[in-house]
């Protein structure tokens, strides 16, 4: 579904990215953890398409097509879904509104006929009641205002609604308590199938209890330094990053 | 001769012309005060950038137009296309204004609260003169603003609403003006009257709209008095041609525990200048000003304001808010004035700006003058771009550009937007603005 051949990238003039190759296929979820500043948001990111971030060598292919090419929104409608590490509040959009849009642009493009507004309502009800979200969020504006793990259930209620086929999770454990990561993961698992396809970011091993992986790979410096099963994550739990970057580092 | 020079002589020449058509059966105040006026103009002319409330706004391209009156016959206009104009809301009262004068023949004067009615000064200057004595320019003076002085000069209709006392109008009265555009070069000078005696209540929407792209100037001038505990809620919507001239003075007196609120909604016209002065002259008065500008190309959207704390316990709010794209250039200069007397008194101010392109530029200038010192005041400005997380955020959702920031536009301008005296204006307009913003994004995608 997803191949990256020694993918470069650069943010801000800073080459970040020095090499990677992955290959992710259909069913497959692939947890990548690392140092801080080792890439991984990097990594997300230049998936998502974020300006600012640029491919300096290298390709990404998804489901055989160049990636890199595609404006961010080209890639959603493809079926490419980030869940930001930090999701953006956006004053006077209420989040329905948001979903609705969201939802029936992807619609358009895979050639589905746009949902009204009853059906929306019916759909979008339900899937919140799946992340444990009160439907006054609904109502309000997007992530205005929202706890930390209130924006998180967010980005996995949207996750729900568009129905990738590649979700990328970035770091989206930081900042939840143990009750709310457990209800993320349980909506992130819900949404695991034999079509779909997930990437993992993480920077600890703890999500990986709940969201239990097929690969783990560590990334240090740009490069993918290790790969494995998941109990990979359980080593790097124990003897930390420096272990396998040969530094210190946390 | 400079342009301004030149463009006062013209305006004078035909003020002679009007004179002796227009207004020979008014009484001796009125004419004496179109006469007032007249020399005022001549004295001053059209206002420069040297002075300091024009520094911002370069009036020669108005000036190097020599605009005419309208013709004498009235502009054919149908009612089918005044209605096309309308918002579903607007289906209240409508008095329509064509090239500044009444047509009741296109208005649907839906009467209001028992007799009471939208008037047409023309026709009270012909019947009942004595009414508009003491309240036709009583507050709007044509020394102190030259384009005052130019629409006084000229002074002929507009509309005008007398509430009596205690009487609350329920539903909003719409005053439309249609510039007809049936000859181009024209302009007029609508006039706006409204007196809220003690304990009403009203709402009143001005809509200025063109019937066609050519090019006009309207030269509006509003006086509102809102006696003590009445209430007055305007709604002031700007969607002209982008090819034509709006110079708007709104003066407004706020007496004795009175409220007033406008909303200043500017989504046309291609140079818009607008005035507000606003005097809270008794203890406990209260204003709420809201604006929202929308503009691009090459369109140029002033807005001025100036409250005057005159006596304690005062409160006012402004809120103002500017889109700007392509080669846009917008001007926000608010000046809220604590008079000596004004103790406890509460004011706040806000500019919040967007840039939508690099060619737009805004220059954003609150002001706080504050002579007494028991009071709370506060003012701020800012300037940015959109901001490109969210807009990264929303693509990323599989949303087009173009749509991703129409609606963080619509975000910024909700406040605004929801603060209207009706859900269905609300819309009516948000749905405008989407439009606006098709326009600028078409614009943004053509370099």
């Amino acid at each position: 579904m997803l191949k990256l051949s020694n993918l470069h990238a650069s943010a801000g003039g800073a080459r970040i990215l020095k090499g990677i190759d992955l290959v992710v296929r259909a069913g497959e979820v692939h947890a990548v953890m690392g140092p801080n500043g080792s890439g991984k948001s990097t990594l997300a990111n230049v998936l998502a398409g974020r300006p600012g971030v640029e491919v300096t060598q290298g390709r990404v292919e998804f489901e055989g097509k160049d990636l890199i090419s595609l404006s961010p929104e080209d890639r959603a409608r493809a079926g490419i879904f980030l869940a930001f590490q930090y999701p953006v509040e956006i004053p006077g959009v209420a989040n329905s509104y948001f979903l609705k849009t969201s939802l029936n642009a992807v619609r358009r493009a895979r050639g589905e006929s746009e949902l009204d507004a009853m059906d929306f309502l019916a759909l979008v009800r339900e899937k919140a009641k799946r992340v444990e979200m009160d439907e006054k969020f609904l109502q309000r504006a997007v992530n205005e205002g929202f706890s930390g793990g209130e924006k998180k259930r967010n980005e996995i209620l949207q996750m729900a609604i568009l129905e990738p086929r590649l979700a990328i999770l970035d770091e989206t454990d930081s900042g939840l308590d143990i009750d709310a990561l457990r209800v993320v993961a349980g909506g992130v698992n819900a949404l695991r199938s034999p079509e779909r396809a997930m990437i993992v970011i993480t920077h600890y091993q703890r999500l990986l209890d709940y969201i239990v992986p097929d690969f783990v790979h560590v990334i240090a410096d740009g490069r993918i330094v290790r790969s494995g099963g998941k109990e990979l994550a359980l080593e790097l739990e124990e003897k930390g990053y420096g272990w396998l970057t040969g530094g210190a580092a946390a | 001769m400079s342009a301004l020079d030149a463009a006062r002589d013209h305006f004078l020449e035909r003020t002679g012309a009007f004179a002796a058509s227009a207004g020979r059966q008014d009484p001796e105040w009125l004419r004496s005060l179109r006469a007032q006026a007249v020399a005022n103009f001549a004295e001053n002319g059209l206002p420069s950038t040297r002075l300091e409330e024009w520094r911002y706004t370069n009036v020669t391209p108005l000036a190097q137009v020599l605009f005419e009156l309208p013709d004498a016959a009235p502009a054919q206009v149908t009612r089918e296309e005044v209605e096309a104009l309308s918002f579903p809301v607007f289906a209240c009262s409508v008095f329509v204004f064509v090239d500044g004068r009444f047509r009741p023949e296109l208005s649907s004067p839906r009467a209001l609260s028992g007799s009471l009615r939208v008037e047409s000064i023309a026709e009270l200057r012909a019947t009942a003169p004595e009414r508009l004595a003491g309240r036709l320019g009583r507050h709007a003076d044509p020394k102190q603003h030259a384009f005052v002085a130019l629409g006084s000069a000229f002074l002929d209709d507009g509309a005008c609403l007398f509430v009596p006392r205690g009487t609350r109008v329920e539903q909003p009265v719409h005053v439309v003006q249609l510039a007809s555009g049936v000859a181009p070069d024209r302009v007029c000078h609508p006039r706006l009257l409204v007196v809220a005696e003690p304990g009403s209540h009203v709402t009143l929407i001005q809509d200025f709209v063109s019937l066609s792209g050519a090019r006009g100037f309207t030269n509006a001038v509003a006086e509102v008095t809102v006696e003590q505990d009445a209430a007055v809620e305007l709604v002031l919507l700007q969607r002209e041609n982008t090819a034509s001239f709006h110079v708007s003075n709104l003066e407004v007196r706020v007496g004795r525990d009175a409220r007033f609120a406008a909303h200043t909604l500017t989504f046309g016209g291609g140079f818009v200048r607008n005035d507000l002065n606003a005097v809270l002259e008794d203890e406990g008065a209260s204003l709420r000003l809201a604006g929202l500008t929308v503009a691009g190309g090459e369109q140029r959207i002033d807005n001025h304001s100036v409250v005057d704390h005159a006596l304690p316990r005062g409160e006012s709010q402004q809120r103002y808010k500017c889109v700007l794209g392509g080669k846009s250039r917008g001007v926000f200069r608010g000046r809220v004035i604590v008079r000596p007397d004004a103790q406890k008194t509460r004011a706040e101010q806000s500019s919040a700006n967007i840039l939508l392109s690099e060619g737009a530029e805004i220059d954003a200038k609150p002001q706080l003058e504050i002579w007494a010192d028991d009071v709370k005041c506060s003012h701020g400005a800012t300037i940015g771009r959109l901001d490109e997380n969210a807009l990264f955020y929303l693509r990323a959702r599989g949303i087009g550009e173009a749509k991703a920031r129409e609606l963080l536009v619509q975000g910024f301008a909700s406040e605004v937007l929801a603060s209207l005296p009706s859900p269905a204006l609300s819309e009516g307009l948000a749905e405008m603005l989407r439009e606006q913003m098709r326009g600028a994004g078409a614009e943004e995608a053509a370099p």
